[in-house]
C-alpha cells in the first residue's frame, strides 16, 4: 500500500502550482476571463513546456507514457487555481482519442502539436436534446466517394471557440459512432461562442455540409463508442481530481475565514455549530479525495470495462455531492462576501457548481453506477 | 378543525387574482419569470399601480393608506402576487421604515414621508450591516455626531439592497460611543440619499447582478428633526421591526409557480429520449420539494390561525418558515439547474454566440439564490432565535 505521490509526480505539480500561484492569481484570471479569447496562450504553453501535455501519452508518440494518476496532483493545482483553459478537453479527450483511436499516421500527424501546445483540440460529443448520452446521433457522417460529409450540432462543446481541430462523433449511415478530425475553421463549421458560468469558453458548434478527406476518420468507422466512453472516463478522472483541488481550496478559505471573522466579540470559529459544519466539508473532501484516486487508478489499470466504468461512476457520484455540499457550505459560511465577484470563493462556488453536472451529473452516475452493480 | 380557506377569503382570493392578471404589465411579469433584475422605473411603475388601486400599503392603518385586510387576507394577497409572478414591493419603504414611523414616528414625520411611500414616490433602501456587523448588528460602528441643529454621519453601511436607487435610507448609527451597554448608543436616523458626502458603490454577485451595495458616509449632514425616536433609542426602534416581520416570508406562492415553472421545464427536457419528469430519480427529488411546500403551506397557515386567534405577532414562528422556505426556494432553483443538464453551462454569448434566454438564466439564479440563506437574518441567526424564543435555550 502507498498512497502518496511520487518525487515526480510532486515536483511536477509543485512547479504547476507555483507558476500558477503567480501567472494565474486572482486578478490575472479575472483579466484572461474577460479577454476576447478568454485563455492564455502563455500560460497554455508555459504548461506545455512543464510537459502537462505530454505525461499520459505514449512514450512511442513522444509522451511520458504516463496517466490519470500521475495528472491527479497537477489537475488539483488547476482546480485551486480555477484554470479555464481547457486542459481537460484538450488532454483528457482531444489527444486521448488521437491517441488511443489513431492510426500511426494520425498520431505522427497530431500529437506533436497537442504535446507541445501548438495544436488545441476539443471533443465535439454532446448533441442539443440529448443531455450526457455519448452515442451521436443528429450529427450524421455520409460517405462521399473516398471523402466524407459531415451534418450536425454539438451543444456545449466546451474550448470550442480556441480550438485548432475538433475531434467530432458522429452517426454513420450503418449506425454506430464514428469520430472526425475536423479543422474548426473548415467551410461549413460555424462556432457560436459562449462563456460559461464557471469562466470558461464553449460553442454550440454546427456542421453544415463539411468536406472531409478520407483520412480524417479517426479509429474504427462505426466501432468509435467504445473509445469515446473511454476518453470520458478518463477525462472524468481528471475533474475528479481538479475539483479535489477546488474543494481543497474552498475548505482552506473556509477556514480562514472562520478564524479571522468575528462577531459578538469572539472569531465565529469559536461557534461549535460552524465547527461541526467545517468538520462536514472536510469529511466530504476527503471521501471525495478517495475516490478520486480510484478512479484515476482504475482508468489506468482496470482489467475491463465494467471495473473503470463502476469506479469512474462511484468517484463522479461522491464529487458531485462532495462539490455540493463543499460550494454551498463555504458561501454559506462567508455570509454575504462569499456571494461577491470579489472574492475567490464565489468563483470556486461556480466551478464546483458546473462540475457536479459535467459529464453527467450523480444521477446519470447513479444509475450508471446501479446498472453495472 | 378545517383545513381550507372560507368563502369570503375563496373570493377575495379570486378577486386579488383577476385584478393581478389585468394589470401586472407584462413585461414586468416576464422579467420575474425569467430571472432576470428589475430597473428602478420597474418598481415605480408597480408600485405606482398597485398605488392607484389603493393596494400598494394593505398592511397600514385605514387612515394612512391601508385596506383594512386581517392577517389572512394579506398572507393571500402576498401569495397571489408569487402565483402571478408580480413582485412584492420593495419592503424598505412600505414594511419597514413605515411601520417604524407609524409606531415611533411624529406627527410631522408621518405626514412627511408616510404619504410619499405609500404613492411611491420616495424609494426608501436599508442602512443596517456593516462590514463588522452582520449577524452581530449591535457592533455597528457608523457615527452620528450632534452639532446644533444637525448629525453628522461618517461610517460605512454594506449589502444595501438597490441602494443605488435610493432616494431615502434609514440607518442604524451609532451617537453614543461611550454607552455601558453597546445596544444603549445607537439611533435611528432618516438619511436623503441626495445629501453631499453620501457615495453608493455597487457589489456585483457571482450571478453578474447589482442589487447590493456599499454606502459611505463622509461628513453627511443630517437634520435632527430625521432623528426616529429618542436619541440612542435606535435599538428598540431596530427590535420593534424585527418583531414585525410578515408571515409571508416562506415564500410558498412563488415556490409554487417555480415548482409549476420546473415542472413544465422537466416535461420539456428530455433524458433517453423520453421526458425528464418521468425519470424517478429527478421525480423523486422533486416531489420530495413538492412535499416539503405542501407542509410548509400548512405549517403558514397553522401559523396564521393562531396569529389571528391570539392576537399576538408570529414572533419565532416567522423564523421556521424564513429556514425552510428559502430551503425550498434554494432547492427548486437547483432542480431547474439541473434539469437543462449541460445547458446549465452557457451564461453570456460573446463574439456573435447566443445562449438559451431560459436555461442560460438557471444556473446565475442557482447562484444567486444562495443569498436567501443569508440575507434578512441568516437561517443560523434564523435557528439560534428558535432556540432562544421557543425552545428557552
Amino acid at each position: 500500500m502507498n498512497f502518496e505521490y511520487s518525487d515526480e509526480q510532486r515536483q511536477l505539480a509543485d512547479s504547476v502550482r507555483k507558476y500558477l500561484g503567480q501567472a494565474y492569481d486572482f486578478d490575472k484570471r479575472k483579466a484572461i476571463v474577460h479577454s476576447p479569447a478568454g485563455c492564455s496562450d502563455a500560460v497554455w504553453s508555459t504548461l506545455a513546456e512543464m510537459g502537462v501535455t505530454a505525461i499520459a501519452l505514449p512514450e512511442a508518440d513522444g509522451g511520458f507514457g504516463g496517466g490519470a494518476i500521475d495528472l491527479m496532483a497537477v489537475m488539483e493545482a488547476c482546480g485551486e487555481a480555477l484554470l479555464v483553459e481547457p486542459l481537460i478537453e484538450h488532454i483528457g479527450l482531444g489527444a486521448r482519442l488521437v491517441a488511443r483511436a489513431g492510426s500511426p499516421a494520425q498520431r505522427a500527424a497530431l500529437l506533436p502539436g497537442v504535446i507541445d501546445g501548438s495544436l488545441k483540440l476539443a471533443f465535439a460529443g454532446l448533441e442539443p436534446g440529448r443531455r450526457y448520452e455519448l452515442a451521436p446521433q443528429s450529427t450524421v457522417a455520409r460517405r462521399q466517394g473516398q471523402c466524407w460529409v459531415l451534418d450536425g450540432e454539438k451543444s456545449v462543446v466546451v474550448g470550442a471557440p480556441w480550438s485548432n481541430k475538433l475531434i467530432v462523433s458522429a452517426r454513420g449511415e450503418g449506425g454506430g459512432a464514428s469520430l472526425f478530425v475536423v479543422d474548426s475553421r473548415a467551410p461549413g463549421v460555424s462556432i457560436r461562442p459562449v462563456r460559461t458560468v464557471d469562466g470558461q469558453r464553449a460553442a454550440e458548434v454546427r456542421f453544415s455540409g463539411v468536406q472531409l478527406e478520407g483520412d480524417a476518420l479517426l479509429g474504427p468507422k462505426g466501432g468509435a463508442l467504445a473509445h469515446i466512453e473511454e476518453a470520458t472516463d478518463f477525462a472524468t478522472a481528471l475533474l475528479c481530481a481538479e475539483a479535489i483541488g477546488a474543494m481543497q481550496y474552498a475548505n482552506e478559505a473556509t477556514l480562514e475565514y472562520l478564524k479571522t471573522r468575528k462577531q459578538f466579540g469572539v472569531p465565529i470559529a469559536s461557534f461549535q455549530v460552524l465547527q461541526h459544519r467545517m468538520v462536514e466539508m472536510v469529511i466530504h473532501t476527503e471521501q471525495a479525495r478517495s475516490m478520486a484516486i480510484l478512479a484515476a487508478s482504475k482508468v489506468d489499470s482496470a482489467s475491463d470495462e465494467r471495473e473503470r466504468r463502476r469506479a469512474v461512476s462511484a468517484a463522479k457520484v461522491k464529487i458531485a455531492d462532495a462539490a455540493r455540499l463543499v460550494s454551498q457550505e463555504s458561501v454559506q459560511l462567508h455570509g454575504g462576501m462569499g456571494m461577491t465577484e470579489e472574492l475567490k470563493i464565489s468563483h470556486t462556488f461556480r466551478r464546483l457548481t458546473m462540475i457536479g453536472q459535467r459529464f453527467g451529473d450523480a444521477d446519470h452516475h447513479l444509475e450508471r453506477y446501479a446498472a453495472l452493480s | 378543525m378545517d383545513l381550507s380557506y372560507s368563502p369570503e377569503e375563496t373570493a377575495f382570493r379570486n378577486e386579488v387574482r383577476a385584478w393581478l392578471a389585468a394589470h401586472l404589465p407584462a413585461d414586468i411579469r416576464a422579467k420575474v419569470t425569467h430571472y432576470q433584475h428589475l430597473s428602478k422605473d420597474d418598481h415605480i411603475r408597480w408600485h405606482k399601480i398597485l398605488a392607484a388601486k389603493g393596494w400598494s400599503v394593505p398592511h397600514w392603518p385605514v387612515e394612512w393608506g391601508g385596506t383594512g385586510w386581517n392577517i389572512t387576507q394579506r398572507y393571500i394577497f402576498d401569495e397571489e402576487f408569487g402565483l402571478a409572478g408580480a413582485p412584492s414591493l420593495a419592503p424598505f419603504g412600505p414594511s419597514m421604515c413605515a411601520s417604524v414611523l407609524l409606531r415611533f414616528g411624529t406627527a410631522e414625520q408621518k405626514q412627511r414621508f408616510l404619504p410619499r411611500i405609500r404613492d411611491g414616490e420616495d424609494f426608501w433602501v436599508q442602512g443596517y450591516s456593516e462590514p463588522g456587523a452582520g449577524s452581530d448588528l449591535a457592533s455597528l460602528k457608523t457615527r452620528a455626531e450632534r452639532r446644533g441643529d444637525h448629525y453628522v454621519v461618517n461610517g460605512q453601511k454594506i449589502w444595501t439592497t438597490l441602494g443605488h436607487y435610493g432616494d431615502w435610507i434609514f440607518c442604524l448609527v451609532r451617537t453614543d460611543a461611550a454607552a455601558e451597554k453597546r445596544q444603549e448608543g445607537i439611533s435611528f436616523l432618516l438619511v436623503d440619499m441626495k445629501t453631499p458626502g453620501i457615495t453608493v458603490r455597487p457589489l456585483i454577485l457571482m450571478d453578474g447582478g447589482h442589487e447590493v451595495n456599499e454606502v459611505f458616509f463622509d461628513e453627511v449632514k443630517v437634520p435632527a428633526e430625521n432623528l426616529v425616536y429618542e436619541e440612542n433609542k435606535g435599538w428598540t426602534v431596530a427590535k420593534y421591526l424585527l418583531g414585525h416581520e410578515r408571515m409571508g416570508s416562506g415564500a410558498v406562492g412563488s415556490s409554487k409557480r417555480e415548482l409549476a415553472a420546473l415542472k413544465a421545464l422537466a416535461t420539456r427536457e428530455l433524458k433517453n429520449g423520453k421526458p425528464l419528469i418521468e425519470d424517478t430519480r429527478f421525480r423523486d427529488r422533486l416531489s420530495r420539494v413538492e412535499i416539503e411546500l405542501d407542509a410548509l403551506e400548512l405549517t403558514s397557515m397553522r401559523f396564521l390561525d393562531k396569529m389571528r386567534r391570539s392576537g399576538q405577532p408570529p414572533g419565532a414562528d416567522v423564523s421556521m418558515l424564513k429556514i425552510r422556505g428559502t430551503e425550498i426556494q434554494q432547492a427548486i432553483t437547483e432542480l431547474m439547474m439541473q434539469a437543462v443538464g449541460p445547458l446549465a453551462q452557457p451564461f453570456v454569448a460573446v463574439e456573435g454566440g447566443e445562449v438559451d434566454p431560459l436555461a442560460s438564466r438557471l444556473s446565475p439564479r442557482y447562484c444567486n439564490y444562495r443569498k436567501t440563506s443569508i440575507y434578512a437574518g441568516s437561517n443560523e441567526i434564523q435557528r439560534n432565535i428558535i432556540a432562544k424564543m421557543t425552545l428557552g435555550l
